[in-house]
């Protein structure tokens, strides 16, 4: 590897900000959840449509990098159709190399995203019989998802401050 | 040659070409890079036919020491000096570790440095470095605009300081400190304490009278005068000891070893050149341009604040706004395919997951330092291209809000 730091994005990144699919708030959901936070300066919420342990149609809502609204986007269409043990198996690296590869830097915005797929699939199953495959103890996705939230509530000034 | 290299080249290539050819572009991003003046450029090329090393006894070589004469000559007028010397380096970055790290090297005895928390990076981590040699490193903080609190230096300095060290004017919020009243505030606790500023961003933006205002050193770098890249500069104050922190050949000076941009050195003399004419005429059509930008935004669009100071105690060319709501970076890239280039504090663009130490130093908290952008204007800006940009941003912020989780606002 150069030790230069690159920032590239591929292509597809750059077509996925321009014209993100599933982009917007989902009245009708039934599971939703949000990763990250305003000070983390990442925050993705997905929501989800689910019918029979099935994804019907997803959608997604993002503040944070253009490799963050194209990760949450892809990760939306990946989903629909798809049952929510199969959604709960992809990975951020799966994420990472159908964008075409992110930049290292960017690596935490796919792992954002699945961390709040994850956290939309546990909700659903909050006050349902949970299946065998939902694992009891958090993924490593969801922890590093839940660590970047806590180091920033411990960082993080007052949130407002002098507004205009 | 590595498949990463050739991928990033492809990746690279791409996105240059995705973005088409915008209806007029505009680039206010010269914190990062800057426009120089067409005479500067034209000088440059000009000087790539002096072929000679400067250190050299023939007439190339001759030729090529009155270039860098020149251009020492047309630095310390502008800056208000009259002794000393200007060591030429290759950017400001260089220049800032040679005044930290040289002037550390040389010490005996002393061994405090006190930096203000907003300085630059190439300030605070070659000081941040200098604990590894048992150096003691304090940060001065700041106020909400950037000032220096100059009662908490005043308690710092005692007869253990070696440098302190403020930058004249924040790269990135504009702020103009006081120099001589710093200067004052240290002598007055410590006669022998190093008194140096990174003026890379004073430079063709603010009248400098270093050597009236106590300065010992002080940092430059040419693309941010408007000349072209490839020259920062040191000028070190008579008396001063410094030791060299490169080693090798020798050039014309003995503390920056290595082959002398020439070039780069000549269109820097040019940009010196016209700043001593046209000082004047410069700082205030930034200033009008600046302020048409930041009074444009701040009326144009909601949730919107300036950082950094405002009026006169701000640079002329500086404007740093903070969108609530919306990430920089995704805005940065937003912008980018509009035509309007500028910076952000955001995280993201800063390559680690923290944003911009200075906005985090005045106070701002981390959603607003990752909704700012900087843009900064030149004597080479037009009231259109302003436009333009108002034009731009406004539509922009409002796109990548529309993306932002409702919940927010």
């Amino acid at each position: 590897m150069s030790s230069r730091i690159p920032l590239p994005y591929s292509p597809k990144v750059l077509e996925l900000f321009r014209n993100p699919k599933n982009l917007g708030r989902m009245e009708d959901a039934n599971a939703v959840a949000t990763a990250g936070s305003l000070a983390c300066g990442d925050m993705i919420t997905i929501y989800l449509k689910i019918d029979e342990e099935r994804i019907v149609d997803a959608s997604f809502e993002s503040y944070g990098c253009a490799a963050n609204i194209a990760t949450a986007s892809l990760l939306t269409e990946m989903i629909k159709g798809k049952s929510l043990r199969e959604a709960w198996g992809i990975s951020w690296k799966q994420l990472s190399d159908e964008l075409g590869g992110l930049p290292p830097i960017k690596y935490h915005c796919g792992v954002l995203a699945v961390g709040a797929l994850r956290r939309a699939i546990r909700a659903y199953y909050r006050d349902r019989v949970k299946p065998d495959w939902l694992p009891e103890e958090l993924t490593p996705d969801e922890r590093h998802a839940l660590e970047e939230e806590e180091l920033m509530k411990i960082l993080s000034r007052r949130i407002g401050g002098e507004r205009v | 040659m590595g498949k990463d290299l050739l991928e990033q080249l492809e990746k690279v290539k791409s996105l240059v070409r995705a973005h088409g050819g915008p209806r007029r572009e505009v680039y206010l991003d010269l914190e990062n890079s800057g426009l120089a003046f067409e005479e500067a450029l034209a000088a440059l090329q000009e000087a790539y036919r002096i072929y000679g090393n400067p250190s050299i006894t023939h007439r190339p070589g001759w030729r090529a020491l009155e270039v860098i004469l020149e251009a020492e000559v047309g630095l310390m007028d502008l800056i208000g000096v009259s002794d000393g010397e200007i060591i030429f380096t290759h950017n400001g970055t260089e220049a800032n570790n040679l005044a930290i790290m040289g002037f550390a090297k040389a010490s005996r005895g002393r061994r405090k440095i006190l930096v203000s928390q907003i300085e630059h990076l190439s300030i605070k981590f070659p000081a941040e470095r200098l604990q590894e040699n048992g150096f003691k490193l304090v940060e001065i903080p700041v106020d909400e605009e950037g000032f220096v609190d100059l009662d908490y230096l005043a308690g710092q300095v005692d007869g253990n300081t070696l440098m302190v060290s403020v930058a004249a004017v924040n790269h990135e919020i504009g702020t103009i400190q006081d120099l001589k009243a710093i200067a004052e505030v240290v002598r007055d606790k410590s006669p022998e304490a190093v008194i140096h500023t990174d003026a890379c961003d004073a430079l063709g933006r603010i009248p400098l009278d270093l050597e009236k205002a106590g300065v010992d050193m002080a940092s430059f770098s040419g693309h941010k005068a408007f000349a072209p890249k490839g020259v920062g500069a040191l000028y070190i104050r008579e008396g001063i000891k410094i030791d060299p922190i490169l080693h090798g050949q020798l050039s014309s000076q003995r503390l920056w070893p290595g082959a002398e941009d020439v070039p780069a050195i000549a269109g820097f003399a040019k940009a010196l050149e016209i700043l001593r004419r046209s000082f004047d005429e410069c700082r205030y059509k930034m200033r009008r341009l600046r302020d048409l930008l930041i009074n444009g935004l701040l009326g144009n669009i909601d949730g919107v604040m300036l950082n950094g100071p405002k009026g006169d105690r701000r640079a002329p060319d500086n404007a740093n706004m903070s969108f609530l709501y919306c990430e920089g970076e995704a805005l940065t890239v937003e912008l980018s395919l509009r035509g309007v280039y500028v910076s952000s504090g955001s995280a993201c663009t800063s390559r680690t997951l923290e944003p911009s130490h200075v906005l985090l130093a005045i106070g701002r908290p981390y959603e607003i330092a990752h909704g700012s952008i900087l843009m900064k204007v030149s004597p080479m800006h037009e009231e259109e291209d302003i436009k333009y940009a108002l034009e731009q941003i406004p539509e922009a912020v409002s796109r990548i809000r529309s993306i932002s989780p409702k919940v927010m606002m």
